[in-house]
């Protein structure tokens, strides 16, 4: 493999990709913000179909949320490797 | 005096004929090419002016202003994951209230007056189906009763019927439902009252079921 693809990221390179996640996560929290409120109201309605369909796609949101915070964290721990 | 490490580089006229390269044989010192500083290891002031042109202030207490960018994305990134975590907590919670509430099953039958005790346009209170829940029974003619929730759908204030307006009014923020089917007509709630399911046994009046509606 070429030596230079397994280079860590710069902190420039990072503040970019910092902010890259961070447009994904604040869509996916809005979202689940939405989702919060919609069930909500639809179950103190009396309807309680979409009770647990929405909290599997909150908790799918949660795990992409996650999932892109533990690869910042990994990205920081090859960085102080390299370093 | 505390030693200042500064870079080797600046201290070195490279031009081969300046003072301090006597006795070299026209290569440049050794360390003219020792390691700089690596550019993540330099503070950077917010004008970008060199160090020595910053206030005193801030030479005695430099800011790493692109680290700190940086870390506060990446706090700010944690925070919000935080925050997702509460939001999928709160759709579980929903999820175990409903279990509880399925569970429950249907409340009981409870008697709540007798025919014979209402005027039409009266209304009487009592609570269902349980002590927590209080609700409003009102006779709009000689034989049709209607009861709802006294909550209201925004904020569960006490709702006060309003007979001769045809309504139900919440004075905590002017909200208002119709008299005959609990809906919304004005004012901040959008879902209609919980209906009380009635059922007249001869000269009683009966709550038999609880009817939660979103329209």
């Amino acid at each position: 493999m070429n030596a230079s693809l397994k280079r860590p990221f710069s902190r420039d390179q990072r503040t970019t990709i910092v902010y890259g996640m961070l447009v994904f996560v604040l869509i996916v929290v809005v979202l689940q913000l939405w989702l919060l409120t919609a069930t909500m109201n639809a179950w103190l309605g009396g309807d309680d179909a979409v009770v647990w369909p929405a909290a599997a796609v909150s908790a799918a949101g949660l795990a992409l949320n996650v999932g892109l915070l533990t690869f910042l964290g990994r990205i920081e721990r090859t960085r102080r490797l390299g370093e | 005096m505390a030693e200042v490490r500064s870079d080797p580089r600046g201290q070195v006229d490279p031009a081969i004929n300046s003072p301090g390269r006597e006795g070299l044989t026209g290569t440049a010192p050794a360390n003219l090419y020792a390691p700089g500083f690596e550019r993540e290891q330099i503070t950077i002031a917010p004008d970008f002016a060199p160090a020595d042109a910053q206030p005193a202030w801030r030479q005695d207490f430099p800011i790493d202003w692109p680290q700190d960018l940086y870390v506060e994305r990446r706090d700010f990134m944690k925070f919000l994951v935080l925050i997702s975590a509460a939001f999928t907590l709160g759709q579980v919670s929903i999820g175990v209230q409903n279990w509880y509430r399925k569970r429950s099953g249907q409340p009981a039958i409870q008697r709540i007056a007798s025919v014979d005790d209402l005027a039409v346009g009266g209304a009487v209170s009592f609570t269902y189906p349980d002590e927590h829940e209080p609700c409003l029974l009102v006779r709009l003619s000689t034989s049709d009763f209607v009861a709802f929730s006294q909550k209201c759908t925004h904020l569960s204030c006490a709702v006060i019927p309003k007979p001769a307006e045809g309504s139900f009014y919440c004075p905590c923020h002017e909200g208002r439902f119709d008299l005959r089917t609990g809906a919304p007509t004005a004012g901040p709630p959008r879902r209609p009252l919980t209906r009380i399911v009635l059922d007249v046994r001869g000269r009683d009046i009966y709550a038999v079921g609880v009817q939660e509606r979103t329209i």
